[in-house]
């Protein structure tokens, strides 16, 4: 059996006039944990933001594919169904719809009419993996992040990803916010998902998190390219030295802008 | 436009329909000045919205023929769909303007508890309802339509709450509305006295009517010092009903009212809900919530006026528009002077769904003291798309997304209604009213 693939080719990408993403090249395979780590504004988010279908980012040139399916001629919701998932830097507030109502919503939008999860298998489920993320059982009656702490937030978006069981999942800055233990909860969660049918893009701007997830290979993005890939000492050596040593491996000059999120 | 023959209003109608009715004096003359005051009056002018051309108070007959319920089971679907059945406590039903069914239970009745239609409280709680009939909350010269209401109000319901008293099972009223050619002039009068609680819902229900109409609704909820009255409305009127609904709240010393109101009227409708913090200490909590479709205006007037120190007002107004509606938000904090360490504040959103609806949500604070706080909020826009798109990247179509922020976006008053079948109703009536 084929592993599910997400494939970028050549991905620019801008924003309100300004491109971000310069031509990025990135395979991402079931099974397979990726680390991309870069400066501010190196366009990592935008690249995440991108391959979910965020509507202020347009997509100027390139493919993105998935096992072989234009993502890009996809509305955001197909590409959710289509096994892609999205932990966001700054999740959104929806008041009023609780998180249970929304976690079964997103799973019957996947399992498809006729096919609904059955409630207390749903319950089950949820329970089970609430306890798992060190989650209190009343935030599933609570509405979406509405009053969630940063960290809180993070680990609700977790407990979507492990709920929803994607194929790929793309981890925007998941660790940012994040005290130690906490940080240990979600990486407990990200880590129990790993198996032959799961693939993860992790977005991350300190070496931190890989402490704790061993990523099976590591990319440096910069000036809105991958620049740089390599194993997992590559992030040790990114923490100890910086970016420097790469610019100058690479002859690039350092980017003044700042970064557009 | 109504193409009725209007029946004519003068004292000769008036002595008819008091005498018939067998109507105590005092409530006779009380109609009669107020016609005399409903030919002297002005209509009121709520902001924003011309009324002018609007029909409140044409009608062909003054009571429809009505119908009478012997029994729970006799209660159309619909009604039942709103009570328990299997546990029905305390419950009044009005079959357009006839009393249809009334049950209190014995509990209730041993507390003292008074909760009866209007018109048999008229002449068996004289005294009571005298001194609370549009006396303290709205009063009969207030403007045209409060003076119309009082000449010719033809149903409603009295509920008197004695001191000490806390009720804890939910009263129930549901008024049901069949017959577009005589008017719904419906008046809910409670009072909770001293150190009192008591949690009332109530729905008007307009059942496959035809043709255009009228109603003319006010409700005044009083509460004495130290009194607790939780309020909650569903109005779901036919298209063809011109409506003016009034509901105020009277509250004295440390006293508090909560309102969560789930306005789903399909005609046009001027909407008053005044709460008048008289006692220091007093609290008045407003939750409204609408949506506009078709080519329906409405407009709603929120007011809460601070009299009593430290008295603290919130209202919350969260309406959805679509086809051609135009909805309109007024939102009045008031702090009157004197009533020092007063917090008055609102929030008001539109959230339009189509090109064509038009929405305004207009906040006002009228300040005239010092050591107070106050605070509102206004918007008018579309959904989200952000929230859309969080909402569709975890696979939830985009109109199922929608759904699910509109529905969120008018929870706050459907989550504090406390009977479930008013719940259940209230969630249908949203939903067939945004598909």
């Amino acid at each position: 059996m084929t592993k599910s693939t997400l494939t970028i080719k050549d991905l620019h990408v801008q924003i309100e006039d300004k491109e971000i993403l310069k031509g990025v090249n990135l395979e991402v395979k079931a099974g397979e944990f990726h680390a991309v780590m870069g400066p501010n504004g190196a366009g990592k988010s935008t690249l995440a933001s991108a391959i979910m279908g965020h509507p202020k980012y347009e997509v100027t040139k390139g493919s993105i594919t998935m096992d072989g399916e234009d993502v890009l001629e996809m509305e955001v919701d197909e590409r959710a169904r289509a096994g892609l998932f999205l932990a966001m830097q700054y999740p959104s507030e929806i008041s009023g719809v609780t998180n249970s109502d929304f976690l079964r919503s997103a799973i019957n939008a996947h399992r498809g009419e006729g096919n609904e999860i059955p409630l207390m298998q749903f319950i089950k489920k949820l329970d089970k993996t609430m306890q798992h993320l060190d989650m209190d059982l009343n935030m599933a009656q609570r509405y979406v992040n509405e009053g969630f702490s940063g960290g809180e937030k993070k680990r609700n978006e977790i407990l979507q990803l492990m709920m929803l069981e994607p194929k790929i999942a793309i981890l925007d800055e998941i660790d940012s916010g994040l005290d130690i233990d906490a940080l240990k909860v979600v990486a407990k969660g990200i880590n129990s998902m790993r198996s032959e049918d799961f693939g993860c893009l992790i977005i991350t701007h300190y070496q931190r998190l890989l402490n704790y997830i061993t990523p099976d290979y590591v990319h440096v993005m910069m000036d809105g390219k991958i620049v740089k890939s390599g194993g997992p000492e590559l992030a040790l050596r990114l923490e100890a030295e910086g970016y420097d040593w790469i610019r100058k491996e690479l002859g690039i000059e350092e980017d003044e802008t700042v970064e557009v999120e | 436009m109504t193409t009725q023959t209007p029946a004519k209003l003068d004292q000769a109608f008036i002595d008819a329909l008091s005498t018939k009715a067998n109507e105590p004096d005092w409530f006779h003359k009380l109609r009669l000045d107020a016609l005399e005051k409903y030919n002297a009056l002005p209509m009121p002018k709520p902001d924003k919205t011309k009324i002018d051309k609007w029909d409140f108070v044409s009608f062909k007959n003054h009571t429809a023929p009505g119908k009478v319920f012997n029994s729970i089971d006799e209660l159309p679907d619909d009604v039942k769909n709103l009570i328990e059945v299997d546990n029905v406590k305390n419950l009044y039903v009005q079959y357009d303007q006839t009393a249809a069914y009334l049950k209190v239970s014995d509990e209730l009745k041993e507390q003292g508890v008074i909760f009866t239609d209007l018109l048999t409280a008229v002449k068996e709680h004289g005294e009571l309802v005298q001194k609370y009939f549009m006396t303290k909350a709205v009063k009969v010269d207030e403007d045209k339509l409060t003076a119309f209401h009082a000449a010719l109000v033809n149903g409603g319901v009295f509920l008197y709450i004695p001191k000490n008293v806390e009720v804890n099972e939910p009263i129930q009223s549901v008024f049901i509305h069949t017959d577009a050619d005589a008017p719904l002039i419906n008046h809910v009068l409670i009072v909770a006295d001293d150190n009192s609680s008591v949690t009332y819902v109530e729905n008007y229900l307009s059942l496959d009517v035809k043709g255009n109409g009228v109603a003319n609704i006010i409700t005044e909820v009083v509460a004495n010092t130290n009194a607790k009255i939780n309020f909650g409305a569903v109005d779901t009127l036919a298209e063809g009903l011109t409506t003016y609904v009034n509901r105020r709240g009277y509250i004295g010393k440390d006293s508090h009212v909560e309102w969560a109101l789930g306005m789903m009227n399909d005609g046009n409708t001027i909407f008053d809900n005044t709460t008048l913090l008289m006692g220091d200490g007093s609290v008045g909590n407003t939750k409204t919530v609408t949506v506009g479709t078709g080519k329906q205006t409405q407009n709603f007037t929120t007011k809460v006026v601070h009299f009593g120190r430290s008295s603290e007002g919130f209202i919350l107004n969260h309406g959805v528009v679509k086809d051609q509606a135009t909805t309109i938000f007024n939102g009045i904090g008031k702090i009157e002077h004197k009533a020092s360490k007063s917090n008055a504040q609102q929030e008001s959103r539109l959230l339009m769904l189509d090109k064509n609806a038009r929405g305004d949500a207009n906040p006002i604070l009228l300040i005239d003291e010092d050591d107070v706080m106050a605070g509102h909020a206004a918007s008018v826009g579309r959904v989200d798309p952000i929230q859309l798109y969080y909402l569709m990247s975890r696979g939830i179509p985009r109109k199922e997304a929608e759904r699910l922020v509109i529905h969120g976006f008018l929870a706050p008053v459907v989550t504090q209604l406390p009977i479930e079948g008013v719940k259940r109703q209230l969630t249908e009536v949203i939903e067939r009213k945004i598909m």
